[in-house]
């Protein structure tokens, strides 16, 4: 079945992102497909390459950069939440004369279309927030 | 067409799950995850409200949450079934949509 | 020329029911999930909106937001109409629970009871939680 997931909170504050890597992961060794993980509100903050938690904990963006990797999910930042939140990639930092970009590998910045899109495409949204 | 509800906070916090019960018609299922498992025990002022909704739905919650908080699925309200994260895929595989009431 | 975020793709029309249950201004969800909606508006769905819970409070008539230094964004309700999302629920209990009647909104919508809410969220394809 195509699969497409919400996440509506940052990294740590909730536990929405793990709950939603656990979901992800049991999807996909189930061999359901993962249309689109789409981050929204402070889910932005999962995107970027900048955190540094603790060495003994889990490193929630690294979690989804390796399941990227290894399943080639597409994982979209929401762009209008990202400006405000500041998660930037090459292209939104030139445009917004930034002096750095922070978007984690695997992770792509696009419009909100693509959650609607996700929407429209996967046979279920399932979606994990505050 | 028959709806998986998912209600992640806690029952003493929000009225998330009130909210929930008031609107999953007969034949919908309810799965208790995150801090919203706290809402599948017994001995609890919501307890009657939980096992009631038992007459109405599936009510399931999710196995690693409740362990995560030290609570003991042996204290479940009888009739509420566990699934682990696979058995959550399953859940939403089998009903016809997803409402994640947050 | 359009950006890659402004593609809008082709497809089915499917039933998008956006549940907003929480009030404006303590949290950024109403803004947001109603920037959501205008943003899918573009893509033709067939869109229900339903305010129920503290999420009557988002089109409340008064809002004047100088004092907090924050956006008042209830005029954008009132927008909607023109990007064809007609279709605006509030939940009947959640009116009267807080004392409010349809005379206290900024927009005109269907009052429908909890039941009929119920029926009508089982009709949908797709709901979005913010």
């Amino acid at each position: 079945m195509k699969l497409s997931i919400l996440v509506n909170e940052g990294p740590y504050q909730h536990q929405s992102a793990d709950s939603a890597i656990q979901f992800t992961k049991a999807a996909l060794e189930k061999g359901h497909e993962i249309f689109r993980v789409f981050f929204y509100h402070d889910g932005v903050n999962n995107g970027t390459r900048f955190a540094v938690p603790p060495q003994d904990d889990r490193n929630i963006t690294d979690q989804w950069t390796k399941l990227a990797e290894e399943y080639k999910l597409d994982l979209v930042v929401c762009i209008a939440a990202a400006q405000r939140r500041g998660i930037l990639d090459e292209n939104e930092a030139k445009r917004q004369g930034k002096d750095g970009n922070n978007i984690a590998p695997g992770f792509r910045i696009s419009g909100l279309g693509q959650l609607i899109e996700a929407g429209i495409q996967s046979e279920r949204l399932v979606i994990f927030g505050d | 067409m028959a709806m998986l509800h998912t209600v992640n906070k806690s029952p003493f916090e929000r009225r998330t799950l009130d909210s929930c019960l008031r609107h999953a018609v007969k034949g919908s299922a309810i799965l208790l995850i995150e801090d919203g498992v706290y809402a599948a025990f017994k001995g609890t002022v919501i307890a009657d409200k939980v096992k009631a909704a038992l007459s109405d739905h599936k009510v399931y919650v999710l196995g690693p949450d409740v362990s995560a908080r030290g609570m003991d699925e042996d204290n479940l309200i009888p009739g509420l079934e566990v699934v682990d994260y696979g058995g959550f895929v399953d859940l939403v595989v089998e009903y016809d949509k997803v409402q994640s009431w947050l | 020329m359009s950006e890659p975020w402004e593609d809008e793709p082709e497809g089915p029309v499917r039933k998008f029911m956006y549940v907003n249950r929480r009030a404006p201004y303590g949290t950024i969800y109403a803004l947001e999930s109603l920037e959501v909606v205008l943003i899918a508006a573009a893509f033709e769905q067939d869109v229900s909106l339903v305010f129920m819970d503290d999420g009557v409070y988002q089109i409340k008539k008064g809002q004047k937001t100088e004092g907090i230094g924050v956006k008042n964004f209830s005029p954008t309700y009132r927008a909607l109409e023109g990007y064809d999302v007609e279709k605006l629920y509030v939940e009947k209990e959640s009116l009267e629970s807080r004392g409010m009647t349809t005379d206290d909104l900024v927009v005109p919508v269907q009052v429908f009871d909890k039941d009929q809410l119920a029926a009508l969220m089982e009709e949908q394809e797709v709901i979005l939680s913010f």
